[in-house]
């Protein structure tokens, strides 16, 4: 035992470690990303550590651990949950052996997200236990314990952390880290692990017949608890009941759920006991659903009332003005704080010397009136840019493209997908586009790593997430095999021959694949690979602004010249872009 | 009650480090502790936020208009955050910033460093951490100067900072992170007595 200061997934990788989880797969995603990179940082690891390519594969993969007998866990963020949504409702019903958790992490206010859907929700489809923490210790403590409780139901455990307890921080008492003592073993037995129509039927069954003796389970073992105090009452749970119990009156009973499917019978027990109720819960109304079926004479106030959002985070002072809305007391009183001072907006931007912007501006130049659907990395800054016209979810920049080819959009469409997203779900939407003959530009943003949920190697980096050296995967064959013909790589940074390129995809029908490739800035960086600072000549420089519109956050304009700073990472792109010649590599005196 | 200190900078300044050496001195000393920070694409330089509650049982998160502390490494970060701050909080910034790019590119109105003093009110602390971290070694430790300079305000001992420095940077920089810290509160002590 011992306490040490640890960020909510690294404490949840502990956890796993300390109940000799065997394998762990995932997709990065924000947030649930520091679980995986914290196991496979582990040095002469007792597990299998993976990076798979999307989270449909990773969940597979972890099932099949489990079949095999072992303890797994599979991560991801809650909209990788729609991909791996396909196994996770059969898997409900084949069951599992070894213990085997699914990590999916919720994003309330998508502070990182395209939306804020709500993991505990496909649970309740699925109908399998899902663990919903409050704290980092209990989050810990879950994770831990999820696996014996797998095994004890053979279901899968949904774990459901959000982004405040993956990203923040406390103290956390650990235990000690055990090795595991399994081997992997297949049992064949048709009937559990082969879905045929005479097989699920009886599944299903099954499955439903586990429901009920599974609340009272996840009542026994503490998850879900009460404390009546008085005849006004608190529901609450997730993270928002570390924001209740700080600001909850002294004489409010308090109900915490912590787990799921709810025992109604408690939970009823808990609520008609009381005269006002109020249910505090992010996102979805899952824990309020049952409250109202349960309510009795109890008034309630939550969602349904108008009194909490559907939507975003809550925090410790919306909940006190939930509570003084209900008429239930609260410890504190908030003041209204003063308004933020009006300060020009620093948004997140691409890298200095980003090869994502040089693509987009290139782009920008040759399709003046093209439509740009996009995907999902740090390229979506291209916003910015004026390049990203759609993103909707993981690979769905060249389906959305194909799409808008089939319904006969007359203008130029040209897709934008990074290398990772591209092996994640784009490969598809490629070999459809190639069959049904669509006609678009398809520009695969390579810099052979995952870059915006911090840098995990795929299969372009040439290398496992533990570091193992493996053959890189060839984006060209693949395009190749998918029926492309014209596919060309090109130097981003080479402005010449990307923007000739270009121009040649233009000039050309059907699918034309351009792979722009480059290390990120930051994988550079990391590697410790300098180039020389560029910088203005400022008695040549005009002050025509060609190269800040061009938007390098290394870049300033000061007294009409502009100004290069030491963010500059060298790429020399804006020495290309200058009309005048003013800048060049840096001449230290 | 906690006391709750809002660490603020742009993405890639060090906040998070910053907020680790406080928290594993908190570790120390025994005393909970809770801390939130901004992941993911934020970081891509955008304006960032550790928050740290010394003393915290709950939550994470420090309700707007009641942090006792403002720790910023960047002076228009530290008049963004200001509103966080409780009347009479104490705030210690560096006295640079970086001109959001926003400025250039959408020709935002850009305030000069003056201006943002002057909306800072009368009641702060503003330092040149990238001087003084060059003197200690590395203007990589300007996080660190800050640090010590807010140290004698926090309910931490110095020595509980000092042995997490330590135990938080890399093993090659302790010495250079240690006198940083220690050139950092000489700097701020000197500020408070005479402003
Ligand atoms: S060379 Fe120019 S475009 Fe490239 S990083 Fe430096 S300032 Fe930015
Ligand atoms: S593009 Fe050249 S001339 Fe124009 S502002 Fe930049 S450095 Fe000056």
């Amino acid at each position: 035992m011992a306490v040490h200061y640890l960020l909510g997934n690294e404490a949840i990788a502990h956890g796993c470690r300390e109940a000799a989880v065997d394998v762990a797969c995932g997709y990065p995603g924000t947030p649930s990303s520091e679980v995986i990179d914290s196991l496979r940082m582990v040095p002469d690891r007792a597990y299998a550590a993976e990076w798979s390519v999307n989270e449909k594969v990773a969940f597979e993969e972890a099932l099949a651990a489990s079949w095999c007998g072992l303890r797994s866990i599979c991560t991801m963020k809650h909209v990788g949950l729609n991909v791996a949504a396909d196994p996770l409702m059969t898997s409900a019903y084949t069951g599992t052996k070894g213990g085997f958790v699914i990590l999916s992490a919720d994003d309330p206010y998508a502070h990182s997200s395209q939306n804020e859907q709500d993991s505990r929700c496909y649970a309740r489809f699925a109908r399998i236990p899902c663990l919903d923490p409050s704290t980092l210790q209990e989050a810990h403590d879950m994770v831990r314990d999820a696996f014996s409780l797998s095994e004890e139901f053979s279901l899968p455990v949904l774990f459901r952390p959000t982004t405040r307890i993956c990203h923040s921080k406390s103290d956390v008492t650990l235990g000690d880290i055990r090795v595991s003592d399994r081997t992997a073993l297949f049992e064949k037995d048709p009937r559990q692990y082969v879905v045929i129509p005479a097989h699920t039927r009886i599944l299903h069954k099954k499955l439903n017949q586990k429901q009920q003796n599974l609340k009272k389970r996840l009542v026994e073992a503490g998850y879900n608890r009460f404390e009546i105090k008085g005849k006004t009452a608190v529901v609450c749970g997730g993270v928002a009941a570390s924001y209740v119990r700080e600001v909850i009156g002294k004489d409010v009973s308090l109900a915490i759920i912590g787990a799921y499917p709810i025992d109604e019978e408690w939970l009823g027990s808990f609520v008609r006991q009381h005269e006002r109720v109020l249910v505090v819960e992010e996102l979805a109304p899952v824990i309020e659903d049952i409250v109202l079926q349960v309510q009795g004479q109890a008034r309630i106030f939550g969602k349904n009332s108008g009194h909490v959002p559907y939507e975003g985070e809550l925090s410790p002072e919306r909940v006190a003005t939930y509570l003084t809305a209900a008429g239930i007391p609260a410890s504190v009183h908030y003041e209204k704080p003063s308004e933020p001072a009006a300060l020009p907006p620093r948004s997140p931007i691409l890298c200095a010397g980003c090869m994502h912007r040089t693509t987009m501006y290139a782009l920008k130049k040759v399709f003046r009136d093209g439509i740009f659907p996009s995907d999902i990395g740090c390229y979506t800054l291209g916003l910015q840019l004026g390049v990203v016209d759609t993103t909707i979810c993981m690979g769905a920049s060249i389906t959305i493209a194909s799409g808008m080819s089939l319904a006969g959009e007359k203008r130029d469409i040209v897709c934008t997908i990074g290398d990772s997203t591209f092996l994640h779900t784009g490969i598809q939407g490629l070999m459809n586009a190639v069959y049904n003959g669509a006609n678009i530009t398809v520009v695969i943003l390579d810099n052979r790593i995952t870059a915006m949920t911090g840098h995990q190697p795929n299969p372009t980096t040439g290398q496992t997430a533990t570091g193992v050296q493996v053959p890189a995967v060839s984006l060209e064959a693949v395009c190749r095999a998918c029926g492309a013909t014209f596919v060309e790589t090109a130097d981003p940074n080479d402005l010449v021959t990307v923007t000739a390129l270009l121009k040649e995809a233009k000039s050309r029908p059907g699918v034309k694949v351009i792979i722009a490739r480059r290390a990120c800035v930051i994988s550079e960086r990391r590697a410790k690979v300098v180039r020389v600072r560029f910088a203005v000549n400022h008695d040549l420089c005009i002050g025509c602004k060609a190269c800040v519109k061009f938007g390098c956050p290394a870049i300033e304009l000061h007294n009409g010249l502009a100004l290069i700073t030491d963010l500059c990472s060298g790429c020399g792109v804006c020495a290309q872009i200058c009309p005048v010649g003013a800048i060049g590599r840096e001449v230290k005196e | 009650m906690s006391f709750d200190v809002m660490i603020v900078g742009v993405g890639g300044q060090g906040t998070i480090l910053t907020s680790n050496i406080i928290g594993e001195a908190c570790v120390l000393e025994g005393i909970p502790v809770r801390g939130a920070e901004t992941h993911g694409m934020a970081q891509r330089g955008g304006s960032v936020e550790s928050q740290i509650r010394i003393g915290q049982e709950y939550g994470p998160l420090i309700v707007p208009g009641t942090a006792d502390l403002l720790l910023s490494f960047d002076l228009m970060e530290a008049v963004r955050a200001f509103h966080w701050l409780k009347k009479g909080g104490k705030i210690f910034t560096s006295k640079d910033f970086i001109t959001p790019t926003s400025v250039f590119s959408q020709d935002f109105p850009a305030p000069d460093e003056s201006m943002l003093l002057g909306m800072l009110g009368l009641d702060y602390v503003a330092l040149d951490t990238l001087c003084i971290a060059e003197q200690a070694g590395s203007t990589l430790t300007q996080n660190v100067v800050l640090l010590g300079a807010a140290s004698p305000s926090l309910p931490l001992s110095g020595d509980s900072l000092r042995e997490a420095i330590r135990k938080t940077v890399p093993q090659k920089t302790i010495d250079m992170n240690l006198k940083a810290f220690e050139m950092g509160r000489e700097a701020g002590s000197s500020q408070i007595s005479a402003p």
